[in-house]
């Protein structure tokens, strides 16, 4: 434990072993990038994965829509602190994009519409562990949310969640993303409080 | 390993009258950008802790101006409790996006929401402590004139300090537009609330400046 803060209480605790440690719970839905939020009109959109053997995977807006979907709830954890409750989607199951894709790579690249990398194991991203979403809290997902589409991979921190998603690549190495490869950590599990590299 | 050190309070400062500026005497301190942030932790009696980030305000020394939020868990603890001689735990320097450094001598623009200008007065003073000649420009949006962070130092610019004020709630009530933000060429950093910090950014593109050289940082929640 650490040193006590004379005359520190904090707020009352009943989280019921929800929020993973160091984090806060908020109500509404903080905002954080590292830009300009990217404009993406939906019939200019696509999604690709593309493999480490040069094939590429490719979804139009339609194509999207035209997939089963999924509405998941979950609890998201953002680096910043704050933790939110209950949040729910809608979108595709990584599970039903990959269903198609053949690889033996181990790790996984998401990158976006304005620049913007994230990385992690692909097993990270199957078993209905991550989704393509569009929808939040039952309306379309607002551009500075990541519309038209983000990534939502709820149990890692939540800049793992690419906003503005444009693709997956493949690699059979690890390649750190944006904020891993400034000074945050590589995998970014909220429950092991892996916030910063070294963590 | 970024590991949690012991900060002792050395000195503190109303910024505004909602805001106070902590000085911190934090041994071993391995020094920052400006631009950086910390973590703090308090922890209470039993066993409950609660952290936040908050940016540096000085290039060098570790120097925090926290704005107190109502119902604010951490931020009203420091602003009102946390008294000289105190000890809390912080852990840092983090963040290796949102910083200026002083060998890049492109000119800079800032653009500040309220309490957003904290991270980026770290940038003004270590352009001071620099030398050279890099313009800065300081866009600081904020409700009035009273509620201003670093007076003594705002009021009486450098003289590479060009600072253009937008006060939102003095008559007549505005909110920042294209003509206060000069065009394309200088590297952007605009910190704030998040909505501030959305049309800020939207009305910088539409002054023509790249999204790739503008660098934002929001906070909320």
């Amino acid at each position: 434990m650490g040193i006590i803060s004379r005359g520190f209480r904090g707020r009352p605790r009943d989280d019921h072993g929800r929020l993973p440690p160091g984090q806060y719970q908020v109500h509404d839905f903080p905002v954080l990038s590292a830009g300009p939020t990217p404009r993406i009109e939906q019939d200019r959109w696509e999604f690709a994965i593309d493999t480490e053997a040069g094939q590429t995977h490719r979804w139009s807006w339609q194509e999207l829509m035209a997939l089963p979907q999924e509405s998941p709830t979950a609890d998201i954890h953002c680096v910043t602190k704050w933790s939110k409750f209950d949040t729910t989607w809608q979108g595709v199951s990584l599970d039903v994009l990959f269903e198609d894709v053949e690889t033996a790579a181990e790790y996984a690249l998401v990158h976006s519409y304005g620049g913007y990398t994230t990385n992690l194991p692909l097993e990270d991203l199957l078993d209905g562990k991550a989704w393509i979403c569009h929808r939040f809290d039952g309306e379309e997902l607002e551009p500075q949310h990541g519309g038209p589409a983000r990534l939502v991979v709820p149990h890692l921190y939540f800049w793992k969640s690419a906003k503005w998603v444009r693709g997956i690549r493949l690699l059979n190495e690890d390649w750190p993303g944006f904020w891993e490869s400034a000074g945050y950590h590589n995998y970014g599990d909220p429950w092991r409080e892996q916030r910063y590299e070294g963590d | 390993m970024i590991r949690w050190r012991r900060a002792r309070l050395t000195a503190a400062r109303e910024e505004s009258p909602t805001a106070r500026t902590l000085v911190f005497e934090v041994p071993d301190w391995p020094g920052h950008l400006a631009g950086q942030h910390v973590d703090v932790r308090l922890t209470a009696p039993d066993g409950y802790t609660a952290q936040r980030s908050y940016s540096l305000a000085t290039p060098e020394g570790v120097e925090l101006t926290v704005e107190g939020l109502p119902d604010g868990e951490v931020s009203s603890y420091l602003v009102d409790e946390l008294t000289v001689g105190d000890e809390i735990e912080l852990r840092g320097p983090v963040g290796g996006w949102f910083v200026w450094r002083p060998a890049v001598t492109t000119p800079v623009l800032l653009v500040a929401g309220g309490s957003g200008i904290v991270p980026l007065m770290a940038m003004i003073r270590a352009r001071r402590l620099a030398g050279g000649d890099t313009p800065f420009h300081l866009v600081y949006s904020l409700r009035e004139p009273a509620r201003r962070y670093y007076a003594a130092e705002l009021d009486a610019p450098d003289p590479w300090l060009t600072i253009t004020w937008v006060h939102t709630r003095l008559a007549p009530h505005r909110r920042i537009t294209k003509d206060d933000l000069p065009g394309p060429g200088p590297d952007v950093f605009v910190c704030g609330p998040t909505g501030f910090v959305e049309a800020a950014a939207d009305l910088l593109l539409d002054v023509g400046h790249d999204s790739a050289r503008i660098r934002t940082e929001r906070f909320g929640g």
